[in-house]
């Protein structure tokens, strides 16, 4: 190898243009446009956005929490994100604009909030007054749409969802642990509910009788 | 709980055992190999690079510094004319603004990654994947050139031979980061991240609401995103968005992905300057570091807040819930993959978050912070080592002093100039954290930028300087750095903390170590491949980090800590 002297500027200003344009192409344009070819031919539905449609229409993402207020479907978790292009206008499950509480252990605004939503959660599910609520259902979520709750969530709110759609509960308990994900191979993450397919599934159950 | 423990554990096993030494001689490989492939040698003729050139360590500056000047000022420009350039489906309007684009085009060029915006709002797909996905691949690239030539230059004597940074650089990219990201997007895809150009969706929710739905090219950014160790989120919310992150699995590769290239660079480095002992000591003090900080991260989260206890909510671990800390996390990655997540982005300088780091419990906050201050627990690709190494040459001056001899690291001298080089370098650090931190409590308004009152508000201002210079780039999202103060401020702190913190002072000091011959080993001579000397590596680590910055964690961290078990809210 030749060790070479030249120290012009110039001689370095060149490549650092060229190499600069040249990655641009290739790593900024052709690696992500082949990577959208074919994730979109081996795996369209994902691609996608793993959207669920009904009769053409989109009705959310698998992976999306949406918002459910209704006493006979599942609530997901409490959610923090604000309207699109606000900081401080509220608009839960906003998927468009992701974010979260940021509260620090300490803010009183974070307790408060936890009171409040573990009171809200002890009077829906007819829960006694002193009776401790599991943690996801009354604390915001760090996407704003997390799309699971707990067993011990789920399993809270099987009373309610029974009596509003007036099926046995035991019926519920088992769309429930049809819907429960475990842990991935039997060991990673934690065992979860997805509440949008559990109240999908809930659903056509109606439809379908 | 044993699955829990157990699942942590096979992890750190196959990063440590799996990684490490395959990584290591795979690295070897590509930065010594003495012919270059086809496509390189076409590459190199169509650039007008000449890959036979060998760089002094000023030239091999050089061309660092102005390769990322190129594309600092590129990006600029990209992020300002957004509105006029194409590729733009979800039409977000307007550009940013220039002290917002000067922060981040510095951020991403560094491999910082910080971002005072949220992607899905304020970017289009052109600059997400054309500039940002781009500068993952050169900026991480650049690291590991860096940290590859410093070991090049160690392992010589009587040249200053630093290698061929444009060499480096594109054998990094074709040979290592492309491959493995192609791979790695593709089962990201498979776990259900987005990989389209279609815009936003708009859904009609069971409620028969409307959602939106912001997608894009997320997987082919999300693999560099970790390989990296870059961390820039294509969504605000970051690794904690079911988009970036959607499974355990996910979570998990993501894990691995940022410790799969660092950890390596140590056998690469005891086998190149050829005292494969003293990598794996250096290995050692890196893990050891590691292992405690996620001692002090996973239960303390998993412990939990006792106010929300107290609140009314069940924060116990169950076979129905993962319980602990729980605001701001996610319910499929429960308390151990986000306790990892933490320590592990934090460690490497990658700066993406799967949980938010603003809500971890003081301690999970003390432990975080703390390993950016150090900057030393395996760190960014490339400027871990070489922070290593300057704690190392630290070390031994230190007992040159006490036993009254001159210090030797691998067979060479360390002398006052390299001393002065390590201790400008070493102070860069701190000196921009603690200044940064004492502006932004004096400067008008700077504090309306505070998201959370007190204690924890002092530490989102400590998080982010320190996260800035260290080239980190995760925060404490509270804190609105999207003004010109912070956008300024912390675009230089990313500047002095990338470049006068360890790149150029190290390039200086492997320069001036590489020109000088070896001395011979006398009975003398202190052995710094031992275990002994690891301890005393972290020791001078500790000491000196602790010394430094233990006034600023008592005023944020540890404050709270002791208002949190004294029951007090603000």
């Amino acid at each position: 190898m030749t060790v070479q002297s030249r120290s012009s500027f110039v001689s370095l200003l060149i490549p650092a243009i060229t190499t600069a344009i040249w990655f641009i192409v290739l790593c900024g344009i052709i690696y992500p446009l082949l990577t959208t070819v074919v994730a979109n031919v081996i795996f369209p539905h994902q691609a996608q956005g793993s959207l669920i449609t009904i009769n053409g229409k989109v009705i959310g993402s698998e992976l999306i929490a949406q918002n459910f207020t209704a006493p006979k479907y599942f609530h997901p978790r409490p959610s923090a994100t604000n309207k699109t292009g606000t900081t401080d206008k509220p608009e839960p499950y906003n998927a468009a604009q992701s974010g979260a509480t940021n509260y620090g252990p300490t803010n009183k605004k974070l307790i408060d909030g936890v009171k409040d939503a573990v009171a809200a959660y002890r009077k829906e599910n007819g829960l006694a007054a002193d009776a401790l609520v599991p943690v996801d259902a009354v604390t915001n979520s760090a996407s704003g749409f997390d799309p699971d709750i707990s067993i011990a969530n789920a399993n809270l709110q099987v009373p309610r969802v029974a009596k509003a759609r007036n099926i046995p509960v035991t019926d519920v308990k088992k769309f429930v642990s049809q819907n429960t994900t475990g842990r991935q191979f039997g060991l990673l993450g934690e065992p979860r509910v997805n509440v949008l397919k559990l109240n999908l599934a809930l659903d056509n159950l109606k439809s379908g009788s | 709980m044993i699955l829990n423990i157990l699942q942590v554990v096979i992890i750190l096993l196959i990063i440590g055992f799996g990684f490490v030494v395959p990584i290591g001689k795979y690295l070897i490989k590509i930065f010594t190999d003495e012919s270059d492939t086809i496509l390189e040698r076409y590459t190199y003729r169509f650039l007008g690079i000449n890959p036979q050139e060998q760089m002094t360590w000023q030239r091999y500056s050089q061309a660092i510094v102005l390769s990322n000047l190129v594309f600092v000022l590129l990006f600029y420009a990209t992020l300002r004319l957004q509105d006029i350039l194409p590729f733009n489906p979800d039409n977000i309007h307007p550009s940013p603004t220039p002290d917002l684009a000067f922060n981040t085009a510095i951020s991403f060029v560094t491999n910082t990654d910080w971002q005072n915006y949220g992607g899905e709002t304020t970017l289009s797909y052109f600059n997400q994947m054309v500039m940002i996905t781009c500068l993952m691949f050169t900026s991480s690239a650049t690291g590991l050139a860096a940290g590859v030539a410093v070991i090049r230059a160690l392992s010589q004597a009587g040249t200053n031979n630093l290698g061929n940074f444009w060499v480096d650089l594109t054998r990094a990219i074709y040979r290592l980061f492309l491959p493995i990201c192609f791979v790695l997007a593709l089962v990201y895809v498979w776990q259900g991240v987005p990989q389209t150009l279609g815009p936003a969706t708009v859904a009609t929710t069971l409620e028969g609401a409307t959602q939106t739905i912001a997608r894009g090219p997320v997987a082919s950014l999300e693999s560099i995103k970790q390989i990296g160790t870059n961390g820039g989120g294509f969504f605000g919310q970051n690794s904690a968005h079911p988009f970036e992150n959607p499974t355990p699995l996910t979570n998990t590769l993501e894990i691995m992905s940022m410790l799969l290239i660092v950890p390596a660079l140590t056998y690469t480095f005891g086998t190149m300057v050829q005292a494969r002992r003293q990598g794996w000591i250096f290995f050692g003090v890196f893990a050891t570091l590691f292992i405690g900080f996620l001692v002090m991260v996973l239960p303390a989260e998993q412990i939990g807040n006792p106010l929300l206890t107290q609140a009314g909510a069940d924060q116990a671990l169950s076979s129905l819930q993962s319980g602990g800390n729980f605001e701001g996390k996610e319910v499929r990655f429960g308390i151990a993959q986000t306790g990892l997540f933490v320590t592990a982005t934090t460690a490497a300088t990658t700066g993406s978050v799967n949980a938010m780091h603003d809500s971890l419990t003081p301690i999970g906050g003390f432990a975080a912070l703390s390993e950016m201050l150090l900057n030393v627990v395996f760190g960014g690709k490339g400027v871990g080592l070489i922070t290593l190494i300057m704690y190392a040459a630290v070390t031994v001056f230190l007992i040159g002093l006490m036993v009254g001899r001159t210090p030797e690291f691998l067979s060479k001298k360390i002398e006052a100039k390299e001393v002065k080089l390590v201790s400008l370098a070493l102070l860069a650090h701190p000196f921009i954290i603690l200044i940064g931190c004492g502006l932004a409590l004096v400067w008008p308004k700077a504090l309306d930028s505070l998201g959370n009152p007190d204690a924890h508000g002092f530490s989102e201002i400590l998080y982010a300087y320190s996260s800035t210079s260290a080239n980190n780039g995760s925060a404490f999202g509270g804190l609105n750095g999207n003004t010109p103060f912070y956008n300024t401020t912390l675009g230089l702190a990313i500047l002095i903390g990338r470049f006068l913190a360890p790149v150029l002072p190290m390039l200086a000091v492997a320069g001036s170590l590489a020109l000088k011959p070896r001395v011979p080993k006398t009975t003398g001579t202190m052995s710094t491949n031992t275990v002994f000397f690891g301890l005393l590596i972290l020791a001078s680590i500790l000491i000196i980090g602790g010394l430094t910055f233990f006034p600023a964690l008592a005023l944020g961290p540890i404050a709270e800590h002791f208002e949190l078990a004294a029951g007090k809210t603000f």
